[in-house]
């Protein structure tokens, strides 16, 4: 991007990536658009696009579905896509591992504790607490007791990473350090009463029509704000991948770009997951996708990139998961696993390791 | 050598490990250490394996904290000075490998702009013509776009040579950078090295294995002996008082200040007596050496060994006291014919 502006150096990498950022762009339009058509009703474009220039559409019920349903949920789907790949990326690059990633390492384990926390403790009182009436004081809570929670879980792996130099051996433990705060959400859900579990259990599922227009904001406005942190970071990032020592001796503060990843990670995992669920895989494909496609590991191209490849992927899952022309909607979770495991598969065997294409 | 002042001094300087848990004592690798770096100058670091030679060289660029002493910088205490500013000072080669692909040569090397860049990282013109600069110097023009990964070990070397030299710095220190390297490429970097140094002013200081390479290159040496000090001084001087024998003297070989080259000790060793053309000795000697043979000068040993001829076709004519004498056409025949006298 920044790279080739205006130089005679023609041998430059990188002349097609205008293109390429013009093509994901233009994707991402498409399937928002067609995210929106498509569902239980299939609505005409022209009618959506009438209501997107605000002239309103042929039904009073197409209407509210677009503007109350279909847009609300297409504009989760794009924050979600893009704060997971974001988060996923900033772990790949920190943790200088390819397999790492929000959900691997235990960190939306971490922010899932953190909503049962909520969820679970204060429903003893009332089971009001189903996210769907949260208020806006609510939502923030839930935001921060998710962020909370994958802080805390990714800090834990910070410090044991400080200790363990080896990537599988810490990618293990992250695991395990899932398993752990999934095994504590299950006591708590086992001493809990049914109707709060059964509000639990339908989160976990996953889904991003739950966000109602107010909170759509609040999730906005983390996400710009995780993204913002990121982008600030991609000289640190690029020092990062070689190695803390390089970075240092660059004249880059190892430390406070650690503590600004993590904050923006946990962020951006806290926030998408307290309100969607935990979704899976999207941050550990995302980032291949975009090296493999854009060919480069500069955050400054890759960051922009990997934003529009996760919008593009969600919105597609989304699609997928309304099963178009049926009233049945499956959990969101289930489908970008099943979507997600199989490029992360793809990218390794295309690659024959996965360490190299990092 | 230079007589304007020091780009990096220490005074007193002890390197090593900070105790951990306040039951622990801190590890002192190396003590008492006072030397000086100065534009132009190649200095080559040499130590027996744990003497501290990395430590040295992290400390020296303020990656790891000394444990008592001072490091000057332009006369300034390293520590006064933030990260960008000592990047802007000193750069490194560190043994870390990059295992990363998915980036070019290229914007590689110009990460090496970073402590001069805005916090986006992008280049002004200026910091392209620097870039553009050390790939030149570094002679790696031809595969600038080539993916760092499809780089081989010494193309990659000079690449990270080239992001060091990207950072404009008046000293670079590399923590040695030849090993994994095949002899060409050892060569071929130690003469970068050296070219760089004259060339640009620039202090050069790299810790190495290779004793053969660094007494050829180096304008100084920096010895770390086994109890921790550090001697300083010009290759073949340190060579003729003995320190250098004396630092790497081992149980099962030693130093040979006639050769500049390392030689094994044997138990038991029978003297042998050589002469004849010179180059046939040379070599005649280094196989005997290795033999097991100590080759004296007076020719009063039973064994004695006349080499002959010249253009590749050389003769070795031995004399054994009593057996009387044989001519072998080549060292092999003649290490054969000594091993079958001995059995």
């Amino acid at each position: 991007m920044m790279v080739q502006q205006g130089d005679n150096n023609s041998k430059q990498p990188g002349g097609v990536r205008p293109l390429y950022f013009f093509l994901l762009i233009a994707g991402v339009v498409g399937l928002f658009l067609l995210n929106i058509m498509l569902g239980s009703v299939d609505i005409p474009l022209s009618d959506i696009l009438h209501v997107l220039t605000g002239a309103g559409a042929t039904h009073e019920a197409w209407q509210k579905i677009i503007i109350n349903i279909r847009i609300p949920r297409a504009i989760t789907a794009i924050l979600a896509g893009s704060a997971l790949s974001i988060g996923g990326l900033q772990m790949q690059t920190l943790f200088r591992n390819p397999l790492a990633g929000p959900s691997v390492l235990g960190i939306t384990a971490g922010a899932s504790l953190g909503v049962a926390m909520v969820m679970l403790a204060a429903g003893t009182i009332t089971s009001i607490f189903a996210i769907q009436q949260l208020s806006v004081l609510g939502s923030w809570l839930i935001i921060g007791a998710a962020s909370v929670g994958s802080a805390a879980v990714l800090l834990l792996i910070l410090l044991i990473s400080i200790k363990v130099r080896d990537n599988v051996t810490l990618l293990i433990i992250g695991l395990m350090i899932g398993n752990i705060t999934i095994a504590l959400v299950s006591i708590w859900q086992y001493f809990s009463r049914p109707q709060q579990i059964q509000d639990y259990l339908i989160w976990t599922f996953g889904s991003l029509g739950g966000v109602s227009l107010e909170q759509l904001w609040i999730v906005a406005l983390v996400t710009v704000l995780g993204v913002a942190i990121a982008l600030g970071l991609s000289k640190s990032l690029n020092g990062l991948l070689l190695g803390e020592q390089y970075a240092r001796s660059m004249g880059l503060s190892v430390t406070s770009a650690r503590i600004w990843i993590i904050s923006s990670t946990s962020l951006l995992a806290g926030a998408i997951t307290a309100f969607c669920g935990p979704i899976g895989f999207v941050g550990i494909a995302v980032p291949h996708l975009a090296r493999s496609l854009l060919g480069t590991n500069d955050h400054r191209v890759l960051i922009p990139g990997t934003l529009l490849i996760g919008a593009m992927l969600l919105l597609a899952c989304d699609i997928i998961a309304q099963v178009p022309g049926t009233t049945t909607t499956l959990p969101i979770s289930a489908v970008t696993s099943m979507i997600g495991s199989p490029v992360v598969i793809w990218v390794i065997i295309q690659r024959k390791n996965l360490q190299a294409s990092f | 050598m230079t007589d304007s002042a020091p780009i990096i001094s220490t005074h007193d300087l002890a390197i090593g490990f900070q105790a951990i848990r306040s039951r622990h004592t801190p590890k002192t690798v190396a003590s008492g250490i006072d030397v000086s770096l100065s534009g132009g100058e190649i200095v080559c670091l040499l130590g027996p394996n744990g003497s501290g030679k990395s430590t040295l060289i992290r400390t020296l660029t303020g990656l790891h904290a000394p444990l008592s002493g001072k490091i000057s910088l332009y006369q300034k205490p390293l520590a006064e000075y933030n990260a960008r500013q000592v990047a802007r000072k000193i750069s490194t080669v560190l043994t870390d490998r990059v295992t990363i692909g998915n980036l070019t040569v290229y914007e590689l090397v110009s990460f090496g702009r970073s402590p001069y860049t805005g916090w986006f990282g992008s280049l002004e013109s200026r910091d392209r013509e620097i870039v553009e600069w050390a790939i030149e110097s570094t002679g790696i023009e031809e595969f600038v776009d080539r993916d760092i990964l499809r780089l081989s070990d010494g193309e990659r070397q000079k690449v990270m040579i080239a992001r060091a030299l990207a950072q404009d710095t008046s000293a670079i220190m590399l923590d040695e950078p030849t090993a994994h390297l095949d002899l060409p490429n050892r060569v071929e970097i130690m003469q970068l090295l050296r070219s760089l140094a004259h060339e640009t002013q620039k202090s050069i200081l790299l810790s190495t294995h290779e004793l053969d390479l660094a007494l050829k290159a180096a304008d100084t040496l920096w010895l770390i002996g086994r109890e921790g000090n550090l001697v300083t001084g010009t290759p073949e001087d340190l060579v003729l008082d003995g320190t250098f024998e004396s630092v790497f003297r081992q149980d099962s070989f030693d130093f040979d200040r006639s050769t500049g080259s390392f030689r094994l000790h044997h138990p038991s060793r029978q003297k042998v007596y050589l002469q004849g053309d010179q180059v046939g000795v040379f070599w005649t000697r280094r196989a005997l050496e290795r033999e097991g043979y100590r080759v004296v000068d007076s020719p009063d040993s039973s064994l004695q060994i006349e080499i002959s001829g010249t253009d590749e076709h050389f003769r070795w004519k031995v004399s054994n006291g009593d057996s009387g004498t044989e001519t072998h056409s080549s060292i092999a025949a003649l290490l054969a014919h000594l091993r079958n006298l001995r059995s």
